[in-house]
């Protein structure tokens, strides 16, 4: 693969005419041009947000992030973001509690099961993450949302509800909007992402350890922990981050299921609003006015950073785990895997 | 698979034996569980969806508050086309020039740190590239429109059409590189008649997963688009889009239009899924051809 890879495949060619040397580097710096583009993309658009959201971060500084009054009527204008920050975060951490163990468990599954029911399998949770986001607003809205409202709920409220401290999670009228139904709709957006990094992680795993611990006598359970999992356990981990880094900056499913209203609270069962949602509903009014304009940006430059710092992270893990098991050949392989499930 | 069927097994006390079935069923039971959201999505979208069609529903302008279900979404379509069709223009060929420079002359630390920058905008949240153009184009323009939302998906789309081409452009042989130069061709012949040609197909299928993925995004182009009511084919003006359209019936109050917005979420769906489901046929196909 390596020598594939070697840009250099022009070695040892007797050099060309002069006119196309010309043409090769015209073409040539052309390409370079354009991919440097990328560059400067992701560099504009890093400056314009934060140049958009200096005014706001120079008046209100830290406390953008801790207040809690969202105000743009002008002359009293007042801008927190804490129920935003609030709102990502539960709904989130919900989805990624709610996702991580059903991918991982189905990204063991896509490794140990055969040739016949696999890829069918895989292609089947890629399809997953075709799924644009507004026909899962949609679904969960008609849906989800009611069944919830019926069922789901109230009896979560008459039984965990019943429990000291967790049971504060439960409380509350089921109807309605909430960040409940969001988290539960986020996880299942973000199964495929995370079951397809973990499944690269888990497939770079050395075939010998495998044998090793089914030789020993190890049931396939006892292989899976003992031989695969801590090999794979800080991949999966990135794939996790992957995964929060997706629900975090989600939109218009989450906007349509959470009620857009900007609170805290203890419930899960009440209205609330997420950073993504929060900009997505409130843009019309503010493109005309400077600081309301502004504040929104700031929001996105908040929610940028956290996804960027997430994705970073995210390679580290990943990484980490083909370092772990270097040779295998791994480099690049989730990254290919990742564009299926973009 | 390791374990061969049939030969002898050690001997495995009752205990583990269930520790181990009970492990097998949870797998399972996972793929079950990621399974039901997709089928239930494809099912309802379709059941619901299918009341909603009619030809009204596809050469129609909505109606008024009268009578909401005699019009139709028409304006949402030419939209959607005009949008995207104007983002995969753009897109097609920043995405696949940047995958030239990648996989045929990109090295060193300034081709990791480009491969990098396109990760980085693929794991940017949408909302994040929508209101940046919001920023940039339609505050400063004064006016939503199809152009500003076109541009909000080239910056989701170009960094798709570029990685995904670049894995195509490099699975090409290197001997029919060599093979091209050897006859005298200058290397960017070499490129244009011979590599991307021979990736052909895998090129295609990179620009149908962007357009996939560009159709179906709403939170970009509600911010630069906006919508509308009517059918628009000014790049200038405000625009409607299919996702958009399902967005607003969604929430309206108008409980008749509801069953317009999952026609149009069974419309959007149909052509997500082929797209993709296409996108993948085809790069099977392809792998199994070069290799």
């Amino acid at each position: 693969m390596s020598a594939d890879r070697d840009p250099s495949w022009h070695a040892g060619v007797p050099p060309p005419r002069r006119h196309s040397r010309l043409a090769d580097r015209l073409f040539s710096g052309w390409s370079a041009v354009i991919g440097f583009g990328l560059i400067l993309l992701l560099l504009a658009l890093l400056l314009e947000l934060t140049a958009g959201g200096w005014r706001t971060f120079s008046r209100f500084g830290f406390g953008f992030l801790i207040g809690r009054n969202w105000n743009p009527v002008r002359g009293r204008e007042s801008f927190g973001a804490l129920p935003f920050v609030f709102g990502t975060l539960v709904t989130s951490a919900l989805a990624v509690l709610l996702a991580v163990p059903v991918a991982v468990g189905l990204a063991l599954l896509l490794n140990e099961v055969r040739g016949a029911i696999r890829n069918p399998l895989a292609s089947f949770v890629d399809l997953l993450a075709a799924i644009p986001s507004v026909v899962y607003g949609l679904w969960g809205l008609f849906v989800l949302k009611p069944m919830f409202d019926r069922h789901l709920e109230p009896f979560l409220t008459s039984t965990i509800g019943k429990v000291p401290i967790v049971g504060a999670l439960f409380q509350g009228n089921p109807n309605g909007p909430d960040l409940f139904t969001a988290g539960v709709i986020l996880a299942i957006m973000i199964v495929p992402i995370v079951t397809a990094v973990s499944r690269e992680v888990i497939a770079v795993v050395p075939r010998d350890l495998r044998e090793a611990a089914l030789a020993v006598g190890a049931t396939r359970y006892e292989t899976i922990r003992m031989a695969v999992l801590p090999y794979a356990r800080s991949g999966i981990v990135g794939a996790t981050m992957l995964g929060l880094g997706r629900a975090l900056g989600e939109t218009i499913a989450v906007s349509m299921v959470v009620g857009n209203r900007p609170q805290v609270g203890t419930s899960l069962f009440q209205a609330g609003a997420t950073i993504p949602s929060w900009i997505a509903s409130s843009f019309r009014e503010a493109t005309s006015v400077g600081l309301h304009r502004s504040a929104l940006l700031a929001l996105a430059v908040v929610l940028v950073g956290v996804a960027l710092l997430l994705a970073f992270l995210s390679r580290l893990f990943v990484s980490r785990t083909e370092r772990l098991v270097a040779g295998q050949g791994a480099g690049g392989a989730v990254e290919t895997e990742m564009l299926k499930v973009t | 698979m390791i374990v061969a069927e049939g030969r002898a097994r050690p001997w495995v006390s009752g205990a583990r034996k269930w520790q181990d079935r009970g492990f097998t069923i949870f797998m399972w039971a996972c793929a079950t569980v990621a399974m039901v959201p997709l089928v239930l999505i494809t099912l309802y979208v379709a059941t619901r969806g299918y009341h909603a069609l009619s030809i009204n529903f596809f050469t129609k302008e909505p109606a008024g508050p009268l009578d909401p279900t005699a019009g139709g979404i028409l304006q949402s379509f030419i939209g959607s086309a005009l949008i995207v069709g104007m983002a995969t223009m753009f897109s097609v060929p920043l995405g696949v020039f940047a995958a030239v420079y990648l996989s045929e002359y990109g090295r060193g630390w300034f081709a990791s740190a480009m491969r990098l920058i396109a990760e980085v905008l693929l794991s940017t949240p949408s909302i994040v590239a929508g209101a940046f153009i919001w920023s940039v184009v339609v505050v400063a323009m004064g006016s939503f429109s199809a152009v500003a939302g076109a541009l909000s998906l080239t910056v989701l789309m170009w960094p798709v059409i570029a990685r995904a081409t670049e894995e195509v452009l490099r699975l090409v042989p290197q001997d029919l590189r060599e093979g091209a130069l050897a006859l005298g061709l200058p290397r960017w012949k070499v490129i244009l008649r011979v590599v991307v040609p021979t990736a052909g197909a895998g090129t295609i299928t990179s620009i149908m997963l962007a357009v996939a993925r560009g159709l179906g995004e709403t939170a970009p182009i509600l911010l630069t688009a906006l919508g509308n009511d009517f059918i628009n084919t000014n790049p200038l003006q405000p625009t409607d889009a299919v996702p958009l359209r399902i967005y607003d019936y969604a929430r309206t109050s108008v409980e008749p239009l509801h069953v317009f917005a999952w026609g149009g979420a069974l419309i959007l769906l149909a052509a997500v899924l082929v797209l993709s489901i296409a996108a993948r046929v085809l790069s099977t196909r392809q792998q199994k051809r070069i290799a």
